[in-house]
């Protein structure tokens, strides 16, 4: 064996080893609660009534932050593409800003703005706050969701395929919906991935409005609870891995791939 | 009346008039083609029959109606793209059956009509492909279905034929014709092609540099072309310089070579003039029936079986011509002597050749062109 790919072996082992050393320690560290013996005593908790009411809370979150940020994003990039391809290198900057901005920041800028004694009291109810939350992981998914969909966009005929509908009759909404969402679906599905991960683990801006995510469950589970706090870990994350893989399987292009 | 009229279009982007006073009726059922080199204007003009484009002035009206006005969407013309444009996603009878969803057909209607336009393509066993399981020439037709099954006004195709290779070009351009001819549909033909031009439309327009240079059936462009542009890019004209000797008697000098056209024309002695010739019209040898002989020297000779091509050089210039092949007369070899003969009725006197003619020299139009794509 060469000594380059002896190197690129030993660098591969080190990062494998980085990612699941942790993810292998929280696993045995959630076996062991009854001393002595390794158990899955600490996974009873995943019968409560409140891990399964937060961690469905944020898949629902997670699932509304995908289809409004699709809603906002497609359009945006359709016409940054189409008409406005001079705008695009301000869109872009507009959404890194959440890189940027770190969600403690957003959400002081939040509550600022919303508290239940400003102009839009926002705070004032759950119902108003989830939306809010909902608008924060919108904010927060944008990088992602943008430059999935963007470079997806790129690789279809936008203007073609929209002077095609047109000359056939087709309006706005018709040509959005049936003709370019459908092009870039799967560009679509890996911004929805991303998201979905990011929601399910996301504590701060929904610790500040005092939502009942995961996020902040498991944070008060962990505060007294150790064992059972890895054990839910491990559980998130594996269903976070599922649910991905379900959006794959359902949502992929069911076409065989076939080259010219 | 037209039934599709183009009055004084212009269309400008920033400062550069890209179409300039463009005008052109169509009438009910012809087929007419726009011909021209790459950024003359042919696209900038279909796009704004399609609505794609506004044009900076002018009108255009479909059965009287000014559409300048309209969306594409509510134009009702249908449109064929180079890149045939099919909608990835959706099967051969879908993308057929597109805008008649879209029009409100309903379903058992659409259906019938999808089957009848892919039996009209010659395509019914692949309504539930996917267009990238078509060949080049399958997803054309497609898209010509496609365009065509919502009954357009008007149908307008951009160099349909352009990606596909030469074969499939010439056996699908008939069959574009013959469609057109069978459902009668108005049609715009735009091509950089001149044989395709040719050979299909009723009418062409030939364009230059977002003008329409020449109007006219494809046996008068190749015939008669009116300036040196349409001489030089309809057919394989030959386009020689001529000096006048004589104007009442119409004798023209061509590389010393003493020569006489039945065309009248209103250079003065002197002056130089452009003059064409088409390489079918020119023989060799001697003749005594009142032709035009120039001798020159055989500088090629091309046998391309049933034609025969020989370029002849006088002095400064050459002129192609086509000869048939004779088994019993062998062509002329490389360096021989000869006499090209021709009609003075066959001396073609070019518009913008003529030194009154507001055309400026060394423009694209130069006559090498010409020759050397029969060299
Ligand atoms: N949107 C645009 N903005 C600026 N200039 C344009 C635009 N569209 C076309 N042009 C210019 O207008 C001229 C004519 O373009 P057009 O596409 O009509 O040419 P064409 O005859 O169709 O050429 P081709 O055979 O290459 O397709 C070109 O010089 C082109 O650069
Ligand atoms: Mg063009």
């Amino acid at each position: 064996m060469k000594t380059s790919s002896v190197g690129a072996w030993v660098a591969v082992c080190i990062g494998v080893f980085y990612l699941l050393m942790p993810l292998m320690g929280t696993v045995e560290f959630s076996l062991r609660m009854l001393r002595g013996t390794y158990s899955f005593e600490a996974y009873k908790i995943l019968g409560t009534g409140e891990f399964q009411q937060s961690f469905l809370f944020s898949m629902i979150i997670a699932l509304l932050t995908i289809i409004v940020s699709v809603l906002i994003v497609v359009p945006t990039v359709y016409f940054v593409q189409l008409r406005l391809p001079k705008l695009r290198p301000i869109v872009e900057f507009i959404t890194l800003l959440p890189l940027v901005i770190p969600a403690i920041v957003l959400v002081f800028g939040y509550l600022r703005l919303y508290n239940s004694s400003s102009w839009l009291p926002l705070t004032g109810t759950a119902e108003a706050t989830n939306v809010l939350l909902l608008f924060a992981y919108v904010a927060l998914a944008l990088p992602y969701m943008y430059r999935a969909i963007d470079s997806g966009m790129r690789t279809v005929d936008v203007r073609t395929l929209t002077e095609a509908a047109e000359s056939l009759g087709a309006g706005l909404g018709t040509i959005l919906f049936t003709v370019i969402l459908p092009n870039v679906r799967s560009a679509v599905l890996s911004g929805a991935f991303l998201t979905f991960a990011i929601v399910i683990g996301e504590f701060t801006i929904a610790s500040l409005l005092d939502r009942p995510v995961f996020g902040t469950y498991l944070q008060n589970v962990g505060a007294g609870k150790p064992y059972n706090a890895s054990a839910l870990s491990v559980v998130a994350f594996a269903i976070t891995w599922a649910s991905m893989g379900l959006m794959q399987v359902f949502g992929r292009d069911r076409r065989p791939k076939v080259a010219h | 009346m037209a039934y599709l009229e183009l009055k004084s279009i212009v269309k400008s982007f920033g400062s550069t008039k890209v179409v300039q006073q463009f005008d052109l009726a169509v009438d009910q059922g012809e087929f007419v083609s726009f011909l021209g080199p790459s950024g003359c204007g042919k696209t900038t003009v279909l796009r704004m029959i399609a609505g794609f484009e506004q044009p900076s002035a002018g009108s255009i009206t479909v059965e009287g109606q000014e559409i300048s006005h309209l969306p594409p969407a509510k134009r009702n013309i249908g449109m064929v793209f180079q890149a045939y444009a099919l909608f990835p996603n959706l099967t051969v009878g879908q993308n057929v059956g597109f805008g008649l969803k879209l029009a409100g057909v309903p379903k058992a209607e659409r259906d019938a009509r999808v089957a009848e336009m892919l039996e009209i393509i010659k395509l019914p066993q692949l309504a539930d492909r996917y267009p990238y399981q078509l060949s080049g020439g399958q997803q054309q037709r497609v898209a010509l279905a496609r365009a065509l099954a919502v009954r357009p006004k008007i149908l307008l195709l951009d160099e349909p034929l352009s990606a596909l290779d030469a074969k499939i070009r010439v056996s699908l351009r008939e069959e574009i014709r013959a469609l057109q001819r069978q459902l009668g549909i108005t049609t715009i033909f735009v091509t950089h092609d001149q044989e395709e031009a040719l050979s299909i439309s009723d009418r062409i327009v030939v364009m230059h540099e977002g003008k329409a240079a020449q109007i006219g059936a494809p046996f008068e462009i190749y015939n008669s072309p009116k300036t040196k542009f349409v001489a030089s890019f309809v057919g394989t004209l030959n386009i020689l310089e001529a000096t006048v000797m004589d104007w009442g008697q119409m004798r023209l000098s061509i590389d010393g070579r003493d020569v006489t056209t039945s065309h009248g024309f209103t250079a003065k002695a002197g002056e130089k003039v452009s003059v064409a010739l088409r390489p079918e019209a020119a023989t060799l040898g001697w003749t005594n029936d009142g032709r035009n002989h120039m001798a020159g020297t055989v500088e090629e000779v091309a046998f391309l079986g049933s034609v025969v091509r020989v370029r002849v050089r006088f002095e400064h210039q050459t002129i192609s011509l086509d000869t048939f092949n004779d088994p019993a007369n062998p062509p002329p070899l490389r360096g021989a002597t000869v006499a090209v003969a021709f009609k003075p009725e066959d001396l073609i006197i070019l518009e913008g050749g003529t030194t009154e003619a507001n055309h400026e020299p060394g423009t694209a139009v130069d006559a090498p062109v010409a020759v050397t794509e029969l060299a």
